[in-house]
């Protein structure tokens, strides 16, 4: 085997990274546009491996609320992915969804959940779908579970499941703007790692 | 005036009176309280994983269930603490996310809560006061004044135990 965990990566490898991380945002973005029936436009991802204290940091502290939708990959590609999506982003899609301000989102309106959990569902499927078409891997994804909590406690959960593989994840930053609003998400990527090195082998990449 | 003293995650501290010990956002991960009244000594533990057997490395010891409190109970022992007197408290655990899909990651906060359980049980340290499981993140502040445990969470309220 490779590399043990993502600390091994190279540079190209983490260039290699960085493209599935871009290609995956456009793809989810497009779907997003299609959704909210109007115009998502997306910055360039700004991409990184980071442990687990850094993205919680990067999310802004422990203790910031945060809405994220958790997805296991299996298939040729095993591992987890998780969309956290800021207050801004859930506000902005909700709005727009379901045609009214969402006012204090908190997580207890249960057609509101049910409505992020399938933007999350159709925007994870067309991540994946993107890495999928990339690698000629086949890759599946569950149904997402949703919650809505302090990031810290969010993050104990991927931290705690992966411990034994590896303290860094996959960290893309993605900056979405539509109709003059702007909303962030973030879209943590955990492959396993032989997962890793398929992905890398399938792109002609060397080990 | 008392200071605050912040626990990171697979890490551990002790406090006097009349400071406070605080960690952020326990998910499923597990806070561990430890008081001894007479000398007002505190000493908190925030665990990740239940057992040291996983990844048998030293430097690693604060992140465990089973290694952490023994570390704790030698560390408060040290500043004077006599752990025939130590009281715990403890919080934590939670299943943040249903995960129908996935019961090993259903699973994680409850695996913590029974390691800590079975961790303090060995050293005979009895619980007098615990706020673990549900679906919910908690904040944790421990006084080392009275040994009092006061959790946060964002919408389901605050307790004092």
């Amino acid at each position: 085997m490779a590399f043990k965990d993502l600390s091994d990566l190279n540079d190209m490898q983490i260039d290699v990274l960085k493209e599935i991380g871009n290609i995956g945002s456009g793809n989810a973005a497009t779907s997003l546009s299609s959704m909210l029936m109007h115009p998502v436009g997306i910055e360039v991802p700004h991409i990184a491996i980071l442990d687990y204290n850094e993205v919680v940091e990067a999310l802004g502290g422990p203790e910031s609320m945060i809405v994220s939708l958790m997805l296991f990959l299996s298939g040729e590609v095993e591992g987890m992915i998780m969309f956290l999506l800021q207050k801004d982003f859930a506000h902005m899609t909700l709005s727009s969804l379901l045609g009214e301000d969402v006012g204090d989102f908190n997580g207890e309106d249960e057609m509101a959940n049910s409505a992020l959990t399938e933007v999350g569902n159709i925007m994870a499927a067309s991540f994946v779908n993107a890495i999928g078409t990339l690698t000629g891997l086949n890759i599946s994804i569950s149904v997402p579970d949703i919650c809505i909590d302090m990031c810290g406690a969010i993050l104990s959960v991927p931290a705690i499941h992966y411990a034994n593989i590896s303290d860094k994840i996959i960290f893309i930053q993605d900056q979405f703007n539509s109709m003059s609003n702007e909303a962030t998400s973030h879209v943590l990527l955990i492959p396993d790692v032989e997962s890793l090195s398929k992905i890398m082998t399938n792109l002609g990449i060397e080990l | 005036m008392s200071k605050t003293v912040t626990v990171g995650i697979s890490d551990l501290n002790v406090a006097k009176s009349p400071d406070i010990l605080v960690t952020y956002a326990l998910g499923s991960c597990v806070g561990i309280c430890l008081y001894d009244p007479t000398i007002k000594l505190a000493g908190l533990s925030h665990i990740m994983l239940p057992s040291s057997r996983l990844a048998p490395d030293a430097n690693q010891a604060m992140k465990f269930a089973d290694t952490a409190i023994v570390m704790l109970v030698k560390k408060m022992e040290a500043m004077g603490g006599r752990s025939v007197r130590f009281k715990a408290k403890i919080a934590g655990g939670a299943q943040m996310f249903a995960a129908k899909s996935n019961a090993s990651v259903a699973n994680i906060g409850a695996r913590n809560v029974q390691a800590v359980k079975e961790a303090l049980g060995k050293l005979h340290i009895p619980i007098i006061a615990e706020d673990t499981g549900k679906n919910y993140g908690r904040t944790l502040y421990f006084n080392a004044e009275d040994g009092m445990m006061r959790i946060k969470s964002v919408n389901k309220g605050e307790w004092t135990w």
